[in-house]
């Protein structure tokens, strides 16, 4: 028991330093004043806005168009049954 | 798809093709520069949002405790437009950070909070489209708790510290910013009733066919 004890404080001891250098160091990079940032790293606000508007626009088509196309499926089958109903 | 429902759909398209021109008229926000101006589409989007967010939560309070069956399309076809809308407002939001602030995504009040609420509203979809029986009321139930949520997120930026502007903004902008904005609303705002309807009507034709078949079924 005491052995285990010893290996086990042992290996606390070696593992530490090791431990302590692979934490993530201190970074300044997440709110750097974008001026600060270099120039290849920069997007360019224009395309962020293009981006934007585009994805807008995509998103409203395609669910102005989904809708459409359930209530034409859900119209022809109302109207399908009632004929059956007849 | 009735007559309003294309005319609101023809006019907000037009306003929307407009948009571009009406906001490139507004002046530059001076510390911002040309990416401020996806706000103009990014807060009529996150109005909307959660706008879709009380319709969806009141009408499900109804179903729930005033035994209303209509009310629960309508609260389907605004959980569907919470999802449409707060995609657009958790998509645009990060392409504004990513310039303004630096970074695409903070883990603050108020964007966790608006992700959460999205969220809710993906998982009611999903428990209406997969639950079966009784996921009616379920779903009823947790848009309660999205509803629950809109007043938190509101508030959230004027409570915590947040990178994210203070409901303030809108009412001290100047006209030239004011108007354009404006203008967005309403177009989106046009788009949203549209929606709404035409929805809100395939769920009717939904319970229609349901009623068919049974009466099929029983002759």
């Amino acid at each position: 028991m005491r052995f285990c004890r010893a290996l086990f404080v042992a290996v606390l001891l070696m593992t530490a330093p090791a431990a302590y250098a692979a934490q993530p160091q201190p970074t300044v990079d997440e709110f750097l004043p974008m001026e600060e940032v270099p120039a290849e790293e920069q997007i360019p606000a224009i395309n962020l806005v293009a981006a934007a508007y585009g994805f807008v626009w995509v998103v409203v088509v395609g669910y102005v168009w989904s809708l459409g196309r359930r209530l034409q499926k859900a119209e022809a089958e109302i109207a399908d049954l009632e004929r059956r109903a007849r | 798809m009735s007559r309003l429902n294309q005319i609101e759909l023809a006019l907000a398209g037009l306003m929307l093709a407009a948009a571009p021109w009406v906001i490139n008229a507004a002046p530059y926000e001076s510390t911002m520069g040309l990416v401020q101006k996806i706000f103009y589409f990014h807060m009529p989007s996150a109005w909307l949002f959660l706008i879709a967010a009380i319709v969806s939560g009141v009408a499900s309070a109804i179903f729930l405790f005033g035994k209303k069956k209509n009310a629960d399309g309508w609260a389907l076809a605004a959980a569907e437009l919470a999802v449409v809308f707060g995609i657009i407002t958790l998509v645009t939001g990060p392409l504004w950070a990513r310039k303004a602030w630096g970074i695409w995504w903070v883990w603050d009040a108020r964007l966790t909070s608006s992700l959460i609420l999205w969220m809710i509203f993906v998982a009611y979809l999903l428990l209406r489209r997969y639950g079966g029986p009784g996921s009616d009321k379920l779903g009823a139930g947790m848009a309660l708790f999205g509803l629950a949520n809109v007043p938190f997120i509101f508030v959230s930026v004027n409570v915590w510290r947040t990178l994210h502007p203070q409901t303030s903004v809108v009412p001290t902008l100047p006209v030239q910013m004011g108007g354009p904005l404006w203008f967005c609303v309403f177009a989106f705002l046009l788009l949203f009733l549209a929606l709404l309807s035409m929805r809100a009507r395939l769920e009717r034709h939904r319970m229609r066919i349901e009623d068919l078949y049974l009466a099929e079924d029983e002759a």
